[in-house]
């Protein structure tokens, strides 16, 4: 009598240490299908989804595919029943070329050798079919995150996946990167591959999906399609209120220069000269937005500024006093905060408690240092405070920052720079992987250091997202800038014929 | 875009392995040429002294390359040096003692994982139990005055031994110099080039990739490390049985631990530990064919050879290695 579903999972319950994460969760999921799973940061979707790929046992529940009762008790019986997982953050070998990383599990061999020929030619069978270029040879750590994602599919693919959940695929990747996912589901769907989507970014959930699903607090609120909703109806459901999706800032007012670039040079791993000659100053009470396509020198921009990276010349000063190189310190001591691109390799000590990651940056001074004694009780104030401030979403502040979900943990870095009241705000990518209603609260905030004399340099994927919250927009393309615009006076396609190489006079023409 | 990497830093790098070996292989033929007898000697000596070393660091390798630090090394080779002892005292076949030995190391190994895959304790703590483990055991079990029935003596590969400096090094030794080598090879290719070695380093590298690719990380680190564990006992057995003949106390002296440094100078690969411990080997061999010439020097300092050896090769011709990124890390599922 009724439908049958690819997938459908009935009163799945998940517990993890003082937090429900699954609350009776229902979902189904289509033949050919896109189906997005939307939620507040914490709401429960990695883990549903993780449960569905066998990662996590549930405490309650079923599971049926085809309309017959499974059991899923590892990823191996996932990948038995042709579900494929894009992981929030990428389960790659860093070490491993694209083509081991690809048959790993499911190795093609001859006699007892690894048959890397065959499967080479499998891959690249794979990717013409998929329109998906990946160079099997390359070593995986090397690659930009979009093409990361790429083998991650690739990888789904080469196991003949019916069912393919993508958890926040699009956070990292940048507009065209976006595109070209989106291109490849419809691809996917329409030879009968069934998706279940991740995304916080409302506009892409309204273009791709066929249906829709809400989950808060571990819970489905509720299944809609975007022929019936739009994006302020979709926030609020989200999230339970009305969601003020622009930002509400007053013109800048900018006054002595911060942080003054001047002729910077800098050389990424492999020796190349990726950021060339690269002058700007962010002046207090201003917020300077850096847009470019990802890979144009911006990581490495940043991380020399933040003293992470050789400078090989030009000068860099604070407060009219040069940066001396490889000194985090210096910087921190003068009033830097740093939100970092890469949550896990430089913002968090994920093992730590989130107390002591919110210590971190000034963990060695009063209030939470008494001499060389740490002092507890300052720690777990501030924590318990920040918590509250920031709605990191936890069952208390000793949990490891491993344990909080993806935006959860984005939002422990930004309570952490953001509480030290900075003279000098270096934020990249500081929503990525963010709900609406926190994305919403940090623009606020960053505005609100602005205001207070801070000077913001942002660095973000989202044109959007500069475009909104920047005063001035600096446009980075192979490493120079080629232009440095008032916020108001240019439009987005300006601005992406510029991130594209087009030369600033002949796009502002 | 230019590239401005120093080309002598590269070229070693890329070549060093085989500028020392040219440079060694001179060596050896000149000195061949000027004196025969000693040459050969120290070359022989070279390969044998090389071979508990190159087991051991095979076992260390085996256990690390799945993330689990093996330091209990030494315990293992020490006990199963004795129960193989013991084994052909008692039944006088040389094969069944070997055996014994293996397994001893084996199931010290099984041990290992089981602390440090199952229950999770600091691996350091868990080589360190076995190593104590092994040396109470066989220091409260050991007897006087034991003697064995015969050690295992080399086998010339016919004609091949007749070959001048070559045939005496490669092609007249006892058996498990030769399975030693062959061994190594045996290893690389299981390690770079089967569905085991792929999946043994992904597992050391990151687990919960492999985890989430349908592969028990838990069995392929409990299988290593009972693998290797049985290296490391044969390598005890090779004391024993094939290069000494008696058990004495403490008799391994200290080559775990010195496998775990040819582990690392050989960039956790089978060839490159096995060039470092014959690096190894023949400075071990050089110090005492220098004591034996009476070259009048303290021996305190050809005692050195060895280890000063290994720095000057290391600083000039090893690059950095890295070693697997979970190494160390117990693994843990949610
Ligand atoms: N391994 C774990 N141990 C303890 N708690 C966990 C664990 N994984 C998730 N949680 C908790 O379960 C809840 C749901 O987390 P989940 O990762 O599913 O959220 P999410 O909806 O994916 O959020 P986001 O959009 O931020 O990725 C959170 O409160 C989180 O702290
Ligand atoms: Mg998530």
């Amino acid at each position: 009598m009724s439908e049958t579903f690819v997938l459908e999972v009935r009163n799945i319950t998940k517990r993890f240490p003082g937090v429900l994460a699954n609350d009776r969760v229902n979902f189904t999921l289509r033949k050919g299908e896109i189906h997005t799973l939307l939620g507040e940061n914490g709401a429960g979707k990695s883990t549903l989804m993780n449960i569905v790929y066998g990662l996590y046992s549930p405490d309650e529940g079923e599971f049926f595919i085809d309309g017959q009762p499974v059991d899923i008790k590892n990823p191996h019986d996932a990948i038995q029943q042709g579900i494929g997982m894009v992981h929030q953050h990428f389960m790659l070998v860093p070490v491993f070329t694209v083509l081991e990383n690809i048959i790993l599990g499911s190795e093609v061999t001859r006699g007892t050798s690894l048959d890397l020929t065959k499967a080479r030619e499998q891959v690249n069978a794979l990717s013409r079919e998929y329109g998906l270029e990946v160079a099997p040879d390359a070593i995986v750590e090397d690659l930009p995150v979009g093409v990361q994602q790429r083998v991650e599919i690739v990888k789904a693919l080469y196991r003949k996946v019916k069912i393919l959940v993508l958890d926040e695929p699009t956070a990292v990747l940048t507009p065209q990167e976006a595109e070209d996912l989106f291109r490849i589901m419809r691809h996917l769907t329409e030879r009968g591959v069934s998706i279940i989507f991740i995304s916080h970014k409302l506009k892409e959930v309204l273009a791709i999906s066929d249906r829709i699903t809400v989950m808060r607090r571990g819970q489905v609120v509720g299944t809609t399609t975007p022929a019936d909703t739009n994006e302020s109806g979709l926030a609020a459901m989200m999230v339970g209120r009305q969601v003020v999706l622009q930002v509400d800032k007053g013109p800048a007012q900018p006054a002595e220069a911060v942080l003054t670039v001047k002729d910077l040079h800098v050389l990424d791993e492999r020796h190349l000269d990726v950021v060339r000659g690269v002058s700007f100053a962010v002046h207090s009470g201003e917020i300077l937005g850096i847009a470019g396509v990802q890979g144009n020198g911006q990581t490495e921009l940043v991380e020399a500024l933040t003293g992470l990276r050789k400078v090989e010349s030009g000068s860099v000063t604070l407060d009219g006093a040069p940066v001396p190189p490889r000194d985090p310190r210096f910087l921190f001591e003068r009033g830097m905060a740093h939100i970092p691109e890469d949550r896990h390799k430089h913002g968090l000590v994920l093992p730590y408690s989130i107390a002591d990651n919110l210590a971190l940056v000034a963990y060695y001074k009063p209030p939470f240092a008494n001499g060389i004694q740490r002092n507890e009780q300052a720690i777990i104030e501030n924590a318990v405070h920040l918590i509250e401030q920031y709605d990191i979403r936890t069952p208390g502040e000793l949990l490891p920052a491993g344990n909080l979900s993806g935006g959860n943990q984005q939002k422990v870095i930004v309570a952490r720079e953001l509480s030290r009241a900075p003279r000098f705000l270096l934020a990249n990518q500081p929503t990525r992987g963010l709900d609406v209603g926190s994305i919403e609260y940090i623009h606020k905030q960053i505005v609100a250091a602005r205001d207070s004399g801070a000077a913001v340099l942002l660095i973000s994927a989202e044109l959007d997202e500069i475009m909104s919250l920047a005063d001035r927009i600096a446009v980075m393309f192979h490493g120079e800038i080629v232009a440095i615009v008032e916020a108001g006076k240019v439009t987005k396609e300006q601005l992406g014929l510029m991130m594209t190489g087009t030369s600033a006079a002949e796009a502002l023409a | 875009m230019n590239t401005t990497r120093a080309p002598f830093k590269l070229f070693l790098a890329r070549w060093g392995w085989f500028v020392g070996l040219g440079a060694l292989l001179i060596l050896a033929l000149v000195s061949y040429g000027r004196n025969p007898t000693s040459t050969e000697a120290v070359l022989a000596s070279t390969v044998r002294q090389a071979t508990p070393l190159v087991l051991g660091a095979l076992c260390g390798l085996w256990g690390e390359r799945s993330a689990v630090i093996n330091i209990g090394i030494e315990g293992q080779m020490l006990l199963a040096a004795f129960i193989g002892f013991l084994v052909n005292v008692w039944t006088g076949n040389l094969l069944i003692a070997v055996l014994a030995g293996a397994l001893t190391g084996a199931l010290l190994g099984a041990l290992l994982a089981f602390m440090s895959v199952t229950l999770k304790i600091d691996q350091i703590i868990g080589g360190t139990v076995i190593n104590i483990l092994a040396l109470g055991l066989t220091g409260y079990f050991y007897q006087q005055g034991l003697t064995t029935q015969g050690k295992l003596q080399p086998i010339p590969l016919g004609p091949l031994a007749d070959i001048p400096l070559i045939g005496q090094v490669l092609f007249n030794n006892p058996p498990i110099t030769y399975l030693t080598i062959l061994i190594v090879f045996i290893s690389h290719y299981i390690l770079f080039y089967t569905r085991w070695g792929l999946r043994t380093r992904a597992v050391g590298e990151h687990p919960r990739a492999a985890d989430t690719l349908g592969i028990n990380v838990y069995l392929m680190r409990y299988v290593n490390v009972i693998m290797g564990g049985a290296l490391a006992g044969l390598a005890g057995a090779f004391l024993t049985l094939e290069a000494v003949g008696s058990f004495e106390r403490a008799m391994t002296n200290g080559r775990g631990f010195v496998a775990l440094a040819v582990m690392i100078f050989g960039k956790w690969t089978p060839l490159g530990s096995w060039g470092a411990a014959l690096l190894f080997g023949f400075a071990t061999a050089m110090q005492t064919q220098l004591q034996f010439m009476g070259v009048n020097i303290p021996h305190q300092f050809i005692g050195m050879l060895p280890y000063l050896l290994t720095i000057v090769v290391l600083a000039g011709f090893v690059g950095r290695a890295r070693p697997p990124a979970a190494d160390g890390v117990p693994y843990e599922k949610e």
